[in-house]
Parts: structure tokens; sequence; C-alpha cells
């Protein structure tokens, strides 16, 4: 039997989605919807905008207006939906590679804008959809079907790379973290401005096999020992932090959103008449 | 009161129709000699309660036109050949997915940023087959600043009536061109909205279609809560892996140009009853197959012209008529001979066609043309 939360806010008759068992995807969907159902948002007015991998799958199980689009184009998208129709809710799930590789121009302008969207990075490190390649993400070192003999590449901080850009909100919590999770998409969903929360996820098929990470179960227990609140992190020596990653909100300065700033222009235009 | 006539360019015209047929939102990246088109967007749009972003490239210009218009307003996006290229598979998105949308592509020369000043009309195959799989096209190519308003108004008319990307192919002579033109009052010109569901949002399948192959589409944040993929789809518009709905949705997809083609196809035509030889042009250079034809007709040439105003779907029937009456067709083009691959396409057994072309960068002149006549006759 579904849950109430799962009747309200999931097209029941589209389950079971697509994810692999022990894919870290399925709970950061449910904190989402959990998020939503705290913010009291009306279903009708929220659009759920994605891109292309097993994360950007999500919407389609939503019930809301929802719109799957082309691979990294999501922020583009609904940045059109957000400037044409303000009083849309428009929230966009992403993966790493969707919202870092090949939207990654689309997600540092919309950052600088500061356009009222909320962006949920599924962070699973890897490329799940296509099998395994190595991502913007992909830890140095680690291994992907195009970096059999480990990655060379450095990988990005979404967090910080979205507030040096200018989003006005944003945290990161896991799948082991699911209330934490859900606490955050709450308060990134009241920020009038762009605001993203990086959900660090698990690819156990993909990320995990390749990587030795254990199963699915192995790979939470990562999240759960390695994840340091930012609160606890300030009081602890840059040894105790060696190979741990942060938890929590990183920003939260609100400032003027993009398309009220859009409709002051209108406003004055229309008085000048 | 009647409006006075103004003197304006083929962009600012475009901007205008685009306007007057209800352009609510523009998205796009400026690149010559099509950003005249952002700008006055730009200026014009927040006047009548539109509105216009700049945004980081073309792929993300066209997806923020598409995004826009899934909640019900009137789109458009512009830009020239790099910036078309850019844009493909978003134009395949709102192919399959059934977006009402207009695209612009200010024709320059190619490939690659090539002669970005120069008029070319290198686009015309692009325009047909620039996104990948098979998938329905209109595109409209003007050869005056009047007609570039008129048409304007009928991509956005045909977007909405058959829920699809139209393309306006411009070239870079219509477009910065001045003319003196009178506007229409608005009473006078049609305007075409999209079909709304009339049905309850229970009932609402999205890709469901009416007799006419299109189906109704809501706009989002009206309580019609549905899901729009890129995938192949069903009725109900959630991703499908049944062969029987991909084939079933791409043919429909195709069909609805086809069913309607009467209502789409548009095309001029003069001296054609007695012609022995017919210019085919389009764009700026049916200008100059004009003035060759006079010419040519002063002294007693019988030569006709015949001018596709809708490149996309072409006027086969129109054309095959024409060929079986006359010694031979020439395409005159600026390109080295894309539209002329229909032309023998249709008519190659029936009458001879000839080429003339230009990718200078330079226009193709009346000599040019008329020197071909003679050498044909
Ligand atoms: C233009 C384009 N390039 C490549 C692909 C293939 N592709 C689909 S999903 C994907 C990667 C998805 O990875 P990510 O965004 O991290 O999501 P995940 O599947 O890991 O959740 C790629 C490369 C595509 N669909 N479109
Ligand atoms: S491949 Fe990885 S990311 Fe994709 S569904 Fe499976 S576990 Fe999840």
């Amino acid at each position: 039997m579904p849950s109430t939360l799962v009747e309200k806010y999931f097209r029941t008759e589209k389950l079971p989605q697509i994810w692999c068992p022990g894919c870290g995807h399925g709970i950061i969907t449910r904190s989402i919807a959990s998020a939503i159902d705290q913010s009291g948002l009306d279903k009708d007015k929220v659009c759920i905008v994605s891109g292309i991998g097993c994360s950007s799958r999500a919407p389609g199980y939503m019930d809301f207006n929802t719109l799957h689009t082309t691979h990294g184009r999501a922020l583009a998208f609904a940045t059109g939906i957000k400037l044409a129709n303000p009083e849309i809710k428009v929230i966009v799930i992403t993966g790493d590679g969707d919202a870092t590789a090949i939207g990654g121009n689309h997600l540092i302008h919309a950052c600088r804008r500061n356009i009222g969207i909320t962006t949920i990075v599924y962070n699973n490190n890897i490329y799940g959809m296509t099998g395994g390649q190595y991502s913007p993400t992909t830890p140095k070192g680690d291994k992907g079907t195009t970096a059999p003999f480990g990655n060379i590449d450095k990988s990005f901080d979404i967090c910080s790379l979205a507030s040096a850009a200018g989003a006005t909100y944003t945290a990161r919590a896991t799948a082991y973290h699911a209330n934490l999770l859900t606490t955050l998409v709450k308060n990134a969903l009241a920020n009038d401005g762009f605001s993203l929360v990086e959900a660090v996820s698990a690819c156990p098929t993909y990320y995990g096999r390749k990587n030795k990470k254990g199963n699915a179960v192995e790979m939470m227990e990562w999240q759960k020992n390695n994840a340091v609140n930012v609160a606890a992190a300030s009081k602890m020596t840059q040894e105790q932090l060696e190979g741990k990653f942060l938890i929590g909100e990183f920003k939260n300065k609100p400032e003027p959103e993009y398309t009220s700033e859009y409709q002051k222009i209108i406003d004055k235009l229309a008085k000048g008449r | 009161m009647k409006k006075e006539p103004r003197l304006m360019q083929g962009n600012e015209a475009c901007v205008e129709g685009a306007i007057a047929a209800g352009m609510r939102f523009y998205a796009g990246y400026p690149i010559t000699p099509s950003t005249e088109i952002a700008e006055l967007s730009a200026e014009k749009l927040p006047y009548v309660g539109g509105r216009f972003i700049q945004m980081e490239d073309e792929i993300a210009g066209m997806a923020a036109t598409i995004g826009a218009a899934l909640t019900g307003v009137k789109c458009m996006t512009a830009t020239s050949g790099p910036g078309f290229s850019l844009k493909q598979e978003n134009i395949g998105y709102a192919a399959i997915a059934e977006i009402p949308c207009v695209i612009v592509d200010v024709q320059r020369g190619g490939p690659s940023t090539g002669q970005p000043t120069c008029p070319s009309q290198g686009d015309v195959m692009q325009a047909k087959w620039g996104t990948h799989g098979d998938h329905p096209v209109i595109a409209l190519t003007p050869s005056s600043v009047k007609e570039t308003f008129d048409l304007t108004v009928r991509c956005f008319n045909l977007a909405e009536k058959y829920r699809m990307p139209v393309i306006l192919l411009l070239d870079e002579v219509i477009g910065h061109m001045r003319e003196k033109v009178q506007l229409p009052e608005a009473s006078e010109i049609e305007i075409i909205d999209r079909k709304r569901p009339a049905c309850s949002s229970e009932e609402y399948l999205p890709f469901k279609p009416e007799e006419d192959l299109v189906p109704p589409m809501a706009d989002f944040g009206t309580g019609y809560r549905y899901h729009v993929t890129g995938l192949v789809h069903d009725e109900t518009g959630f991703p499908s892996n049944s062969t029987k709905v991909a084939d079933k949705l791409i043919r429909r997809l195709v069909d609805k140009i086809e069913m309607h083609k009467d209502d789409i196809i548009q095309w001029e035509e003069e001296n054609t009853e007695d012609a022995e030889i017919i210019i085919l042009s389009y764009g700026c250079v049916a200008r100059a197959a004009r003035t060759a034809m006079k010419a040519l007709r002063e002294k007693g040439v019988k030569v006709g012209l015949f001018r596709p105003i809708t490149i996309w779907p072409f006027p086969e029937e129109r054309v095959l008529e024409l060929a079986g009456k006359v010694k031979s067709i020439i395409v005159a083009e600026m390109n080295l001979g894309q539209l002329v691959l229909e032309v023998e396409r249709l008519c190659n057994n029936i009458t001879k066609i000839d080429r003339v072309n230009k990718v200078s960068g330079e226009i193709i002149y009346p000599e040019e043309i008329a020197a071909k006549v003679e050498e044909v006759l």
C-alpha cells in the first residue's frame, strides 16, 4: 500500500520506477515530495522540470506539471516557464552530469540571474543512465567506464560553484540524511530567488561496483560516516575533516529575484503611458 | 485612423508582425544578421506586458522558448547560421512534444562562422533536416519587408494551429533591407490561437489527436497536470517502449502536415501562363529574378517566375503541373544547389532543370539570371 505522501504526490499508476534496487534517487525524490507537502504548495501551480539521466526520470512519477527535456537543458527550459508565468513554482531535478557537464553553462547563468527556480542535483558521482562513465563530480582517481585507469580530472564542488555564481541559497544533504534533505529543500523552496540543493545519491550499479564501494547499504553507511554538518565542521581541525564532506546550509542570502525585477520594468512602462 | 506608411527593415517588420500575431515572449542570443530582432523585442515586449530574455546561448534560447510556450504564451526566438545549428536538438524536441513556437533564421554565409554580414540561402536543407529523426517541418520565406510582416504573423498562426515549431527563413538582404511599408490595422490581421482542451482535467489526454491530427494543448499551471517528454510517448504523454506507439506517433507528426498541405502551402507566380522557361527562386533572389523576367519579357522572351513562399512543405503539385508545360525550370539560389534538389526529384524526367548558384556572399544579379535564360533558350 503506498503511503499517503506517495498517494498524494505520485502518479502511482506509473510505479514501480525504472531505478535499480538500492539506487539513492528514490529516497531523494521522496524527500522532495515531503518538502513540497510541508511547504503547502498547490500541485497545479508547481512545475517540475528535468533533463536526461536516471535522476531526470523522477518527474515522470510525480503528479505535477512535469517536463522531461533534453540532456543538460532543464534549467533553460525552466527559465522560460518561470519568466513567462512567475506564479508557477518551478523545481528542477537534474543529475551531476546533466547539471554540471553538458548543462554547466545554464547552471551558472541561472545562478547569476537569481531566477526563482529550486534546483535539486542528484549527485551520484557518475553517469548512471549511460552505464558508468565519469562525470565532473567523479572524485580524482576513481574509476568509470571511460576512466579505466582512474580519473585524472579534478571534480567540482557543486555547492561552491553555485554559491560563487550567484545562487542565493545553497545546501547539501545525502540520501542517508533524508530528513535533513527534506528540511533543506523546504528552505530552498522558501527562497524567492535561485536555490540549489545538492543531494548526494548512490549508484551501486555503476559507481559502487566500479569503485568497490560495496552494496547499497554499505554506500549509505559511507554517507552516514563521512558527512559532517557545517556547524560541527567549524569546530573541527583540518586533520579531522580529511576525507569528509560537508552537509547542511552553505548560503542563505536572499536578493531581488529576476522575474520580479522584470515585472518592475513592465509596471514602470505601463505607468509612463 | 489608418497607420502611416513607415520605412523599416525586414528584421523590424518581423518583430512588428510577431507582436501583432500575439508574441509575448522572446528568448535568444544575439547574432548578425538577426540581432535587430532581439534588440527590438527587448524594447517592445515589456510595453505589451510581454517578456524578453537574453539567454547564455542559442541552445538555451530555444529551450526557454519552448518552456514559455508550455505556459500558454506565444513565443519566438531568432538567430542565424551558427545559432540555427545550435538550436537543432531542441527544435526536434518541439517537434516531438508538439510545442507551438516560431524560429527565425536570418541566413548568412556558412559553413561555420562563414560570412557573418553576407546574404546566403544555405540553410534551406538544414531547415528541413537539421534535427535528427523524421519530423514535420514548416518553413516560410519572404522576399520583401512587407511580406516579412505578413509571413511572421502566418508563422505564429501555423505554429498554433498545428502545434509545432515553424521556421521563418529570412536572408541577410531581406533582414536588413529597408522598404516603405503600410502595416495593416489589428482588425485586418487574422489571428489563430492553439486549441485548448474542452474536457475536464480528469478526462484530458494531452497527446490524443482530434480529427485534424492535432491534440488540444493545456497551459501549464491551469490544473491539467500532465507530462511532457522528448521520448516517444503515448496519448497520455508518458514514455513508451512499444514499437507500435513509436510508429504511430512519428507517422502522425509527419501526417499532420501532409493532411493539411493545401492549407499550408503558399506560392506566387507571374507570367507562367505562356512561359517557355520558368525561373524558380525565393527570398531576395526572387527580386532579381523578377527584374530579369521583366527585361526579358520586353525582348519578347516567354519567361515566367515561380516563387515558393512555403519552402517546406514544397509546392510540389503546382511545380509538377508547370514542369509539364515548359522547356526548362531554372532554379536560382544563393547556395550550391539545395532547393533545386527538390525540383529535380519531382521533375527530372519531365523538363530540363538548370541552375544559377552563388556562394560568394554577393547577391545574384538580374543579369546573371537573364544570361542563363538566354543560354537555355
Ligand atoms: C545531447 C546528449 N548527449 C548525450 C546523451 C547521453 N546521456 C544520457 S544521460 C547521460 C548522463 C546522465 O548522467 P547524470 O546527469 O549524472 O544522471 P544519472 O543518470 O547519473 O542520474 C548521458 C551522457 C544525451 N541523452 N543527449
Ligand atoms: S544506474 Fe545507478 S543511478 Fe541509474 S538507476 Fe541504477 S543505481 Fe540509480
